[in-house]
């Protein structure tokens, strides 16, 4: 039964209602592959017992004809979604315990659609990292491995044990959160497709909070469809987030397979970053020209205040974080350290719960925003971030969607690259831009590089029209191919 | 501009975050660090551009004043540290 665990959502769900196999048949042999890599450390938590459970419910369903849109697909669940009565981390030591007794509204509108979580997914603590080597429950490996060379592999981050899951065929679908690139970049290390739809698109509610006017949830799958379809269940108008817009959500699906003759697809001139794995360089411009033959029409534009996002971005996130992250004091819930008084609890539980990065990045949101400072670095950035969003506005006239590279190198060694904070920074640079002006952007896998690992482009849309970025999305998915599996599970099959 | 170790040591008060000697050397060159690359944001002319605060652009949604939550005292202390009588127990805060 290991094809199970090889197939698209889409085609599980047709074999479900076929009866060619059951829900917990499926769930079953994703437990038993989950089990089987668990030296990934995908999970934090593992809620194998209540799958199964689950799956009997969806199994139920179907012999009745009531099958729910998703009934019975295994997926992952990041562990900064709130998920009732299942301890959630953000995969801190000072949430370590905390059972939310509420239901974030994504996971809850999966459920909704009877998407079955396999377990909370590891992440760099709190989304704050590119690498999920941040974590306080370890580190997560990727599932690829450079040809001839045993050395383990970041999975990227922040969403590394979703995006890592996925690939190595333990969860056909899983939950990220992007505030920076924390979907797009861990999907493109990891040979798979995901999603960051537009800021707005998806609830925060019960989404433990990073960069409030950055987060947005979104889906990991292997095919755009499969993307498709999560999305179509993730998103939707939520009173309970302020921030949340009210806009009916498109059968997201539907989308896929259409025409893309005469859509303009801008190539941005500005993302040609010094640095850049030239393989990367490469297969852009092989993307720009397998979506020409399909009909597009290939234009340069520019976007000139690029090369100030990635600064503008570590302003706003820690700022933002600093804010958030106040919330974690040792009085209503997570861990709490032993202090002679309250203040002296506060240090000492937040000094002892917070790894290094989280509290470089509070440190320096909390100085961007003290007094005196305040509108040198904050409203400057704030400032630059508006010109950064006008810079997209102005694109849309000239084109459809943007196509650039997803990150500027394949999957790198774990020590590799991480000398210092601001190299590991340096990941993010194409995926920071849409994250600022809040347009939806989607990272799928286009081709390897020479060493095996596969290479992802990005493809950004105006605000709303995930359904343009899926039509692009699944055209180039077409032209590409992209038929690899990561290495640890060919020697499997071996 | 560098971020020295007193503005590290008076940026951790504020943050309510300990920190020791040993990290105040070291954080106080990783931020420089971080400062310096963020600086480079002071170039930019941005005369006249208004500061964005939301990508999106709505008019704050209102909901009717009316009670529509509470009740579950029990859920609301579950996960805390320390708790007596309904109450979040905490470090005495005045002398």
């Amino acid at each position: 039964m290991t094809n199970l665990t090889h197939m698209t959502i889409r085609a599980a769900l047709d074999g479900l209602k076929k009866k060619e196999f059951t829900a917990s048949e499926l769930v079953d042999a994703h437990i038993a592959a989950s089990e089987a890599a668990r030296h990934l450390n995908c999970y934090i938590t593992e809620t194998f017992d209540l799958a199964r459970d689950a799956a009997k419910e969806s199994d139920a369903r179907y012999a009745k004809g009531e099958a729910l849109p998703l009934d019975g697909i295994p997926i992952a669940m990041k562990d900064l979604f709130c998920t009732e009565g299942v301890q959630t981390t953000a995969a801190s030591k000072i949430l370590k315990g905390f059972i939310p007794p509420y239901e974030s509204t994504v996971s809850g509108n999966m459920k909704r659609d009877g998407l079955i979580s396999l377990g909370k997914a590891n992440l760099d603590e709190f989304a704050m990292g590119s690498s999920n080597t941040t974590s306080a429950y370890g580190h997560v490996l990727n599932p690829w491995k450079r040809e001839g060379d045993d050395r383990d592999l970041v999975p990227g981050g922040s969403s590394g044990g979703s995006a890592a899951a996925v690939a190595a065929r333990i969860a056909m679908g899983a939950t990220g959160t992007d505030t920076g690139g924390s979907i797009r970049q861990p999907a493109a290390f990891c040979g798979i497709t995901g999603i960051k739809p537009t800021y707005g698109r998806c609830s925060r509610f019960g989404i433990v909070a990073f960069a409030s006017s950055l987060d947005q949830a979104g889906p990991f799958a292997r095919t755009v469809e499969d993307c498709a379809l999560l999305l179509e269940s993730m998103a939707g108008y939520d009173p309970k987030d302020s921030t949340s817009v009210n806009l009916p959500v498109p059968r997201y699906a539907d989308a896929i397979g259409g025409s893309v003759k005469g859509l303009k697809v801008g190539v941005p001139k500005e993302y040609r970053v010094e640095g850049t794995n030239p393989e990367i360089l490469a297969l852009w411009d092989k993307g720009a020209q397998m979506l020409k033959d399909a009909g597009a029409e290939i234009v340069e534009v520019s976007l000139p205040y690029t090369k100030y996002a990635l600064q503008t971005y570590y302003v706003i996130a820690p700022a933002e974080c600093s804010s958030n992250l106040a919330r974690y004091d040792g009085v209503r819930f997570g861990q709490r350290a032993e202090g002679d008084n309250l203040i002296d609890t506060y240090e000492k539980t937040r000094a002892e719960g917070f790894g290094q990065e989280v509290k470089r990045r509070i440190l320096i949101g909390t100085y961007v925003l003290s007094a005196g400072y305040y509108d040198a670095y904050y409203n400057q950035a704030r400032r630059v971030r508006k010109l950064i969003w006008q810079d997209f506005m102005n694109a849309y006239q000239q084109c459809d969607v943007l196509l650039t590279p997803t990150a500027p190198t394949p999957a790198f060694a774990i020590g590799e690259n991480q000398q210092d904070p601001v190299t590991m920074y340096l990941n993010d640079v194409f995926t920071i831009p849409a994250s600022m002006a809040g347009v939806p952007g989607l990272s799928l896998p286009v081709g390897l590089s020479g060493d095996g690992l596969p290479l992802g482009l990005q493809l950004l849309g105006r605000p709303f029209e995930e359904e343009t970025v899926f039509k692009v999305a699944h055209a180039l998915e077409q032209a590409a191919h992209f038929t690899a599996l990561p290495q640890t599970l060919q020697r499997k099959a071996a | 501009m560098s971020i020295d170790k007193d503005t590290v040591g008076k940026i951790a008060r504020l943050a309510r975050i300990r920190v020791t000697e040993e990290d105040k050397e070291k954080l106080s060159a990783e931020l420089t660090n971080i400062l310096t690359m963020i600086e480079e944001l002071n170039a930019v002319d941005t005369t006249g551009v208004e500061p964005m605060t939301s990508v999106v652009q709505v008019k704050m949604h209102q909901r009717d004043d009316v009670v529509t939550d509470g009740g579950i005292p029990d859920k609301i202390l579950a996960n805390a540290p320390e708790k007596a009588a309904g109450f979040f127990v905490v470090p005495k805060v005045v002398e």
